[in-house]
């Protein structure tokens, strides 16, 4: 270790770092005895950067030579940047090194392609077997698969991965081989599904035999580009939903296009990262994950683009009036989570204290329910007269609009709102 | 008033609570062996401490509760704020009295307290296992300097010595100036006899194992790269990582 490999880190955290798909969460594991690490089973962010992220792992490409030319990357082929390779055991000392300090969860490995697919990925296997099998680290780690990547590879790195990635970049196909020629669904569809039979098998094989080895034990996930190319939020959202219904498939990231290549002509003149529209679709993941929506009642035909003013929760609600006011003495779980202002912890506790006696307005404030929001779309006792269907969804919406902080500024709020997995 | 005086531990506590039972009086206020009386005492009585009578109420609560409730009465208990012996007093009396569970009966201003205090001490327990470093000294034990605003370190334990078992390491609270070491077996309750060059937070350079300095800037450097310059967002970034814990942090500093 040195001042060379310092510099190397510097060049290869640079070209990882637009890459979002950083929690750590998905796997419990204890460590065993003699090995260094554990799993936590939810994402620990062990700092934030300045521009307010998680940092939880290690974040670093093997290397930033490449010999694609997507469009959106930093680190394609035609782009005049420095680029660096890190030797198997460099990476791994430097993970090791990092997670003895409690500086990271675990490590994240992508990579440019290199020669070929398989070649690439082969190397990056090592980084994660050499971990696992010489260092006997117990650490988390996610390592993408690289598109295309044989089926055998996918295999080994499912044995050493908690979790795996492939990439979908763009949802619509002939937008992907607009700003990617090299590459097509085909090549990421392929890996996700050899990820999937990994994880089924692996699973089936550890109801007969307790010992036998887990596969990704942390599922897949995969990535989405917002605003490079012209999809809609349907589009992005049906995919997301489909996606999800795979037994595998644990997180869709979505990144916001961040202009960097703009001398290519292919890509939009943005100004700035599409971060509100990023920001509304994680909120619309969630509603999906775990509010019970279905993605059509969150944007469809009528409405195929979330609302940036409003989430998309209260968006629903809005066009809906006739499902409330809510009756919180009465409702089941399931009506009160589509509250505003109710999260998931809230609607628990509002069901639990029930049993005790009618809930009132100070229980709710108790609670820790955001009254001020909530205020249009339930009743209990005493409350409520003035409700969303009194008030009309368009005086709602004006109360409860975000603030903006300058009229002209449209799409540069920060983000806010981080969800934890 | 009714006054127990008692060690101000939490066996202590607990013992208050037997004694109470079996007194049949229930004290208005807590206070420690020390402190003044106050104004209008009406009756005192001392609470001498035994494991026997402490044992039989935390048994008696982790049968009449979940262990996920217990977990936070503990909670409370360490985030050392005035009155919060008082407010476990009240609250064991009700789990103790009721015939129904209180536990979530949120109408109830204690029970909002106990879990809003719980809440606050599990957050801090959170920050330490997120923000700690540690710093590979010469004779290769781990160190990390902590000093939260609840007495949080002892919840932190079993996440650390699982997750770092194959080093040796010594995670020292300089507010409270105790901690634990690990020697690659068990985690031990340790205070130092000679602590003042710690109590600033930093180990001097001729302390630390060679190469620490150099991973140190690595994981600076690292840092400074993953800033997405686009995206500079300051207060979100002291909204998840307070201020108190930048002294710690080879990043911050
Ligand atoms: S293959 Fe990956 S690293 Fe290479 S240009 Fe495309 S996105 Fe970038």
């Amino acid at each position: 270790m040195n001042e060379l490999v310092l510099e190397k880190l510097k060049v290869l955290a640079e070209s990882a770092k637009y890459d979002v798909s950083c929690s750590s969460s998905g796997t419990t594991r204890k460590n065993r005895p003699g090995a260094i690490g554990s799993a936590a089973g939810w994402g620990i962010c062990h700092s934030f950067t300045e521009d307010g992220r998680c940092v939880s792992l290690l974040k670093i490409m093997l290397t930033n030579n490449c010999m694609y030319d997507c469009a959106y990357c930093i680190n394609r082929r035609g782009n005049d940047i420095r680029r660096a390779t890190f030797t198997v055991q460099e990476l791994v000392e430097l993970t090791i090194e990092f997670y003895r300090r409690n500086y990271i969860e675990g490590l994240f490995l992508s990579s440019g392609v290199v020669n070929n697919p398989d070649y690439t990925m082969e190397r990056m296997v090592r980084v994660v077997k050499d971990l696992r099998t010489v260092h006997r680290y117990n650490g988390y780690i996610h390592m993408k698969s690289i598109p295309g990547a044989s089926p055998e590879l996918v295999g080994e790195a499912g044995k050493y991965a908690d979790r795996l990635s492939v990439n979908i970049e763009i949802s619509k196909e002939q937008n992907l081989k607009l700003l990617a020629p090299e590459k097509d669904h085909q090549s990421v569809y392929r890996p996700m599904f050899y990820i999937q039979q990994g994880v089924l098998s692996s699973a089936e094989e550890r109801k007969r035999f307790r010992h036998a080895p887990r596969f990704a034990p942390a599922g897949q996930s995969t990535q989405m580009i917002i605003g490079a190319t012209d999809e809609s939020d349907k589009d992005i959202l049906q995919l997301s939903s489909a996606l999800y219904q795979r037994p595998s498939m644990k997180r869709v990231y979505y990144s916001g296009y961040i202009p960097i290549n703009t001398y290519d002509t292919r890509l939009p003149v943005l100004k700035q990262a599409p971060l509100v529209r990023e920001n509304r679709l994680y909120q619309a993941d969630w509603l999906m994950r775990f509010y019970g929506f279905r993605a059509n009642e969150i944007v469809n035909e009528t409405f195929p683009n979330l609302d940036l003013e409003v989430d998309p929760k209260l968006a629903w609600a809005l066009r809906h009036p006739e499902a409330f006011p809510v009756d919180l003495n009465k409702a089941d779980y399931a009506m009160i989570l589509r509250v505003p202002g109710i999260g998931v912890k809230s609607a628990k506790l509002i069901v639990a204290s029930r049993k005790h006696g009618r809930i009132t307005s100070s229980t709710l404030k108790k609670i820790g329910v955001v009254m001020k929001r909530a205020q249009y779309f339930i009743t209990c006792n005493e409350l409520s007269t003035f409700t969303v269907n009194e008030a009309q969804p368009e005086y709602v919406r004006n109360v409860l609009t975000e603030k903006r902080s300058s009229k002209r500024e449209s799409d540069n709020r920060q983000l806010s709102i981080i969800f934890p997995d | 008033m009714f006054v127990f005086r008692y060690d101000k531990t939490f066996e202590g506590l607990l013992t208050a609570v037997f004694d109470a039972y079996s007194r049949k009086t229930f004290p208005d206020t807590l206070l420690s062996e020390a402190e003044p009386a106050p104004m209008f005492m009406e009756q005192e009585y001392r609470v001498v401490t035994e494991t026997g009578k402490s044992t039989r109420v935390w048994m008696a609560l982790n049968k009449k509760l979940s262990r996920e409730v217990c977990g936070m009465l503990m909670h409370v208990w360490l985030s050392e704020l005035p009155k919060s012996d008082e407010l476990l007093l009240r609250y064991m009396r009700k789990v103790f009295d009721s015939p129904h569970s209180v536990t979530t009966n949120f109408t109830d201003d204690d029970v909002v307290q106990v879990e809003k205090i719980a809440r606050k001490v599990s957050r801090e327990r959170m920050h330490l296992i997120q923000f700690v470093r540690f710093i590979k000294a010469a004779d290769d034990i781990f160190f990390a300097p902590v000093s939260p605003i609840y007495n949080a370190l002892p919840l932190t334990l079993h996440y650390f010595t699982d997750r770092f078992a194959d080093q040796k390491w010594l995670i020292y609270d300089i507010r409270r100036r105790y901690g634990y070491f690990y020697d690659l077996n068990t985690a031990e309750e340790v205070t130092l006899n000679d602590d003042t060059h710690l109590l600033g937070g930093k180990l001097d350079e001729k302390l630390m194992a060679q190469d620490e300095k150099l991973f140190q800037d690595m994981w600076k450097t690292y840092f400074q790269a993953l800033t997405i310059k686009e995206r500079l967002n300051p207060k979100l970034q002291r909204q998840h990582m307070p201020r108190r814990f930048w002294k710690f942090l080879p990043e911050k500093s």
